[in-house]
């Protein structure tokens, strides 16, 4: 271990690291509690589907319904699809 | 009117109950006719933060059932004059509180005390539920630590879906976050969630921060709420608290490493 390695492992700081952590699970969890119960289920079956054509995997796809106003509510699918490498 | 005031966390061990006997006592000792109703059926631990543990006869769900009345029940401090205590069952029955029985209680408690603090059990089973359904107010109580701040998110969510005034479309529950066991130090050091960082993410009003105490276990350790002993930083922090709540404004204390003279470093303290 270096010297600068000493100073530098001194400064990780594991409070922003939780602090971060939490701000993702919380905003993740929160936007699935004001969601329909039937959202997380959809979003399993649609993986589902789309996994028969593209190998994916399961954190590349989010899937949120937005209540615009009384009348009118917006399903929104984002699905980041992998390289066309192959 | 009764202001009924549930103390809820999700997370089991934050603090609720040593800070629902040291809020408690404190409204009793501002003067505000005070009872602490323990909603942890089964498991039962007001009595003994408070020091009662050898006075219950009849318990909540004896009242519920008809099997006694409010005044065999409820317990009387000794200490502090306007204070009792309603002790939970020890029965293991979990559905044991109904929401109609609960109702039937708190309506009655209502016509003769200021205050009715709601000690919830931990987790969000039906107890914690009941806790928080008739609540006007609810004080959080979160360690500033991963899982007790999202379980405090979880909550504070139940707070303004499941309860009596969500469903029946009132003015929601007022929310305060209490954050108990911080220590400064950690917190310069960066190894802590700071005050900041928790009411950033959690995002409802801070009623008090609680210093990481020994006097919090001598408390318990010998059944006085920590509140009285007024020399300790953990029991100011508590009657500043139970300041705010009764809507004076008072400075947070407690927030920064106390610099230790020369003589304290030597002799301690």
């Amino acid at each position: 271990m270096s010297l600068l390695d000493y100073f530098r492992s001194k400064k990780t700081n594991t409070a922003s690291t939780a602090k971060e952590r939490l701000q993702i699970i919380v905003a993740h969890e929160r936007k699935r509690r004001s969601g329909p119960d039937y959202l997380p289920q959809l979003e399993r079956d649609i993986l589902e589907v789309i996994r028969k054509y593209v190998d994916i995997p399961a954190d590349q796809i989010a899937v949120s319904l937005e209540q615009r106003s009384d009348e009118l509510s917006v399903l929104e699918l984002n699905v980041t699809f992998p390289d066309e490498k192959r | 009117m009764a202001k009924i005031i549930v103390v809820t966390s999700g997370k089991g061990g934050v603090g609720k109950t040593t800070s629902s006997a040291a809020i408690g006592t404190g409204l009793a000792l501002a003067g505000h006719k005070t009872v602490i109703v323990d909603f942890d059926i089964g498991l039962r631990n007001l009595d003994l933060i408070m020091g009662c543990e050898r006075r219950v006869v009849y318990d909540f769900v004896n009242v519920i059932n008809g099997e006694a009345n409010l005044k065999q029940t409820l317990i009387k401090d000794k200490r502090v004059d306007n204070l009792f205590i309603l002790p939970a069952s020890q029965t293991r029955d979990k559905d044991a509180l109904t929401k109609e029985g609960v109702e039937r209680v708190l309506n009655e408690l209502a016509q003769d005390f200021d205050f009715i603090l709601c000690d919830s059990p931990a987790g969000i089973e039906s107890g914690a539920m009941m806790a928080l359904y008739f609540a006007d107010e609810a004080v959080v109580v979160t360690n500033p630590e991963v899982s007790s701040v999202r379980d405090s998110d979880r909550i504070i969510g139940m707070l303004s879906s499941k309860s009596r005034r969500a469903e029946q479309g009132l003015e929601g529950i007022k929310e305060h976050l209490l954050l108990t066991r911080y220590n400064p130090e950690r917190v310069q050091k960066g190894e802590m969630l700071s005050v900041e960082d928790v009411k950033e993410i959690l995002a409802i009003e801070l009623i008090g921060v609680i210093p990481e105490s020994q006097a919090v276990l001598n408390a318990s350790n010998s059944g006085q709420p920590v509140i009285m002993d007024k020399d300790s930083d953990a029991g100011q922090a508590y009657l500043d608290t139970v300041q705010r709540l009764l809507g004076e404004k008072v400075p947070l204390r407690f927030l920064t490493v106390e610099k230790k003279g020369f003589i304290k470093r030597i002799f301690g303290g």
